[in-house]
């Protein structure tokens, strides 16, 4: 049996996993499927309750995972299968490596296509707030520093494969040439020739003798909250979105701004349990982390506009954990944030403001308030291909779509194959010192394994 | 085939118009509407204690009734509607129930009746594009904001008229007659019900909102498939003139009293005597 581990998801979870098992001594072999790793945390602003740098904490690690000696990293990737090998007991791995379009190998990282390229697409990692070039990465901090094309949008690859399937591209205008594939902005200006239009997607083959899934979180969809505008409304936004605003490497490089005008908001309001804790919209559950994040990105929109004022509906606020409680009260004194407790019933557009109409239980009136921008605490969700994942590997999954572990209270990093473990917020919603606890535990576990071997067969070989 | 047409108390009463004007639109369309034989009160609201057998007793009866008509019940009134679909719902869903409420009435109901709001016979019967088709006298011009209210549409899974959130049928209504629908953000707010009776003043300052909302959209009319939510949106209004609320008072109809309108209908199938504010003057230059 091997001694080296995969780790499916390259968040703060699989990259905690990572550096303690590499650290170690073992070989990991780690897996993201976005371009570049960090996950949500690279999204983020500030961490609670402490208001670090969330890039400038997660930046070290992010960059000793891109260079470490164990680590063997593939980005833009994701597992097809997993086979259990007999009699070793091995996972034979299959991993499918997207086409970037570019070839990584001759890349530096220099960033000229980026800047040549005359295409803006929607991210998904800016959350709607600003729109990134076709060929991107994910930030300035990117590991790997190494684009990908976003083939959806390129208008080179588009009609290329328009032309060789015998259709005229809907690209080329009237002036372009009917046979040539438009734009190539980024191969013209390439220093090192290294985009390449013909890449294709290939399969990598690993062997490895543990597995650690730490595939994260999903945001409940805007669109099936029609309460709240449906995700219509440009000034409503999510709680990752406003992450955006906030952060300085983001598309307003910190500035709150609205999306719909670019001015400041004036008056925002926080909704908390946005999805969460109702039954209604299948999501019974409590995601744990939203009154935390309110919390600071309502202190976080007092530092940056100083005359503004914030409102936050909750329905009750958990405050569990080290300074948690301290970091709320902090809010609410320093920062002069205003707690509501009661739910909103509903908003609407009205006069470029948003009329949010909801009710403070504790003085028995219905409130309204004419706000500027409205930020959803959206449920937390688990991943959408979780469900592909278990039955790829063998897992089960609760009824709400997370993980099961083997047993939640004594043996909450295992799965119930054994052999696979489990971190972060793929079992269920955690904030970001318990899923580096729980990661760290999960590396604990696949280290005890590859080491009980190891004295097994030093014992075996003694007697 | 024909459909059990249910009136119920309100619009043998208060809400006559609606009454009148909803057969005269069934006749113009060829809708065979047979009024349920020897009917009695729905019961007015949906027993929220569904341990309560007593209080389903009423709507189980006008099922178990309409059962002999074909197997298929229509309303105009949403508040009956809504008391006779959530009441079928729960009866479909709770057979122990529905055994208990039988021993009581003479007539047990089998539980396989269709409940339907008229709005659903000209949406998937009739069409919208047939009631098009049958309009000779079309709204052109005609502003007019389509108000919901909650007993039409909620709850959702019990009712599942429409997207509750987010409804369309008496747009697509208004739009059939070539009036433009004038999309308002109250068109789903509560209108007070009958609060109406225990305190007056509170449907006084929610009509408020809906009448001023609907106006400042350009509404010159709302219409309503509910005689409570008409007659708390057009009641406030009847000191008519200035004042606070929509200048020169903004006419509240009910939505086959537009139809028999547009359909070309003598003013007699109307049935717009007896409003606080009179729409009449809306239609009194036909175009065309």
């Amino acid at each position: 049996m091997v001694d080296r581990a995969l780790v499916i998801g390259a968040g703060i979870a699989g990259i905690q996993a990572s550096l303690d098992i590499a650290n170690s001594g073992y070989e990991v072999v780690l897996v993201e499927k976005e371009p570049s790793i960090g996950g949500h945390m690279a999204q983020l602003s500030e961490t609670f309750p402490t208001l670090d740098c969330s890039q400038c904490i997660l930046t070290p690690r992010t960059v000793e995972v891109g260079h470490h000696e164990n680590i063997q990293l593939y980005t833009y990737s994701e597992v097809e299968s997993i086979d259990r090998d007999e009699p070793s007991g091995d996972f034979l791995v299959r991993i499918r490596r997207r086409a970037a379009y570019v070839n990584w190998d001759l890349c530096t990282g220099c960033g000229e296509c980026q800047e040549k390229c005359p295409y803006k697409a929607e991210s998904w990692f800016e959350r709607g707030i600003g729109r990134r070039k076709v060929v991107y990465t994910l930030s300035p901090q990117a590991v790997p520093n190494k684009p990908v094309i976003d083939a959806e949008h390129c208008v080179y690859l588009q009609s290329k494969w328009e032309l060789s399937a015998g259709r005229v591209p809907a690209a080329i205008g009237a002036k372009g040439n009917p046979a040539k594939p438009k734009c190539g902005a980024c191969a013209k200006f390439c220093p090192t020739g290294a985009i390449d239009f013909d890449q294709q997607d290939t399969i990598i083959e690993e062997r490895v003798g543990a597995v650690i899934v730490a595939t994260g979180y999903d945001l409940f969809p805007m669109a099936k909250l029609p309460e709240y505008g449906g995700g219509r409304i440009p000034d409503v936004i999510d709680g990752l979105a406003f992450e955006r605003l906030l952060a300085a490497s983001g598309p307003t490089s910190g500035k709150v701004v609205r999306p719909s005008d670019g001015k400041v908001p004036r008056e925002v309001v926080f909704i908390q349990c946005c999805g969460s804790r109702d039954p209604e919209h299948g999501m019974p559950y409590c995601s744990k982390i939203c009154c935390m994040y309110t919390a600071k990105q309502a202190i976080l929109y007092k530092h940056r506009v100083h005359d503004g004022q914030a409102y936050v509906f909750y329905i009750d606020v958990r405050a569990g954990g080290k300074g948690y409680e301290e970091f709320l009260n902090r809010a609410q004194v320093e920062d002069g944030v205003v707690y509501l407790r009661g739910k909103v019933s509903k908003l609407f557009r009205e006069d470029g403001k948003i009329i949010v109409k909801g009710v403070d239980t504790l003085s028995s009136r219905m409130v309204e308030i004419e706000a500027d921008l409205v930020v959803l605490a959206t449920a937390v969700i688990p991943r959408i291909g979780n469900s592909r994942l278990a039955e790829v590997i063998g897992l089960t999954l609760d009824e709400q779509g997370c993980f099961n572990a083997d047993n939640e209270e004594f043996n909450p990093m295992a799965s119930n194959v054994p052999g696979v473990f489990l971190a972060g917020a793929a079992l269920g919603s955690k904030d970001i010192p318990e899923t580096v606890a729980q990661a760290s535990g999960a590396a604990a576990k696949v280290l005890s394994l590859f080491q009980g071997r190891k004295l097994k067969d030093k014992v075996e070989a003694y007697e | 085939m024909s459909i059990a047409y249910f009136p119920g108390c309100t619009l043998s009463t208060n809400a006559k118009g609606y009454d009148h004007s909803g057969r005269e639109v069934a006749r113009a369309l060829d809708i065979p509407l047979t009024e349920l034989p020897n009917w009695q009160c729905c019961g007015a609201t949906f027993p929220l204690a569904t341990d309560n057998s007593m209080a389903f007793i009423a709507p189980t009866r006008i099922l178990a009734q309409a059962q002999k008509v074909d197997g298929h019940v229509t309303t105009l009134c949403a508040i009956c509607f809504h008391v006779l679909r959530r009441t079928q719902y729960f009866l479909d869903h709770r057979p122990e129930m529905l055994e208990r409420i039988n021993w009581f009435t003479e007539e047990p109901y089998e539980g396989k009746m269709r409940v339907s709001h008229f709005l659903e016979i000209l949406r998937d019967q009739i069409t919208w594009k047939g009631v098009r088709e049958r309009v000779t006298n079309p709204l052109k011009g005609l502003k007019v904001a389509p108000y919901y209210g909650c007993l039409l549409l909620r709850p959702q899974k019990e009712i599942g008229l429409d997207d509750s959130d987010n409804p369309r049928i008496l747009h697509d209504c208004l739009n059939a007659l070539g009036c433009e629908a004038v999309d308002f953000p109250y068109q789903d707010e509560c209108c007070g019900s009958y609060l109406l009776v225990s305190k007056p003043e509170l449907p006084q300052k929610l009509a408020e909102s809906i009448l001023l909302s609907a106006r400042k959209h350009g509404a010159q009319a709302i219409v309503t498939a509910c005689p409570l939510c008409q007659f708390n949106l057009d009641y406030p209004q009847r000191l008519g003139g200035g004042g606070h609320m929509a200048q020169g008072g903004l006419p509240v109809l009910y939505f086959t009293q537009l139809m028999a309108v547009a359909l070309g209908l003598e003013p007699a199938s109307w049935g717009m005597e007896s409003h606080y504010i009179d729409p009449r003057p809306l239609f009194a230059n036909p175009k065309g």
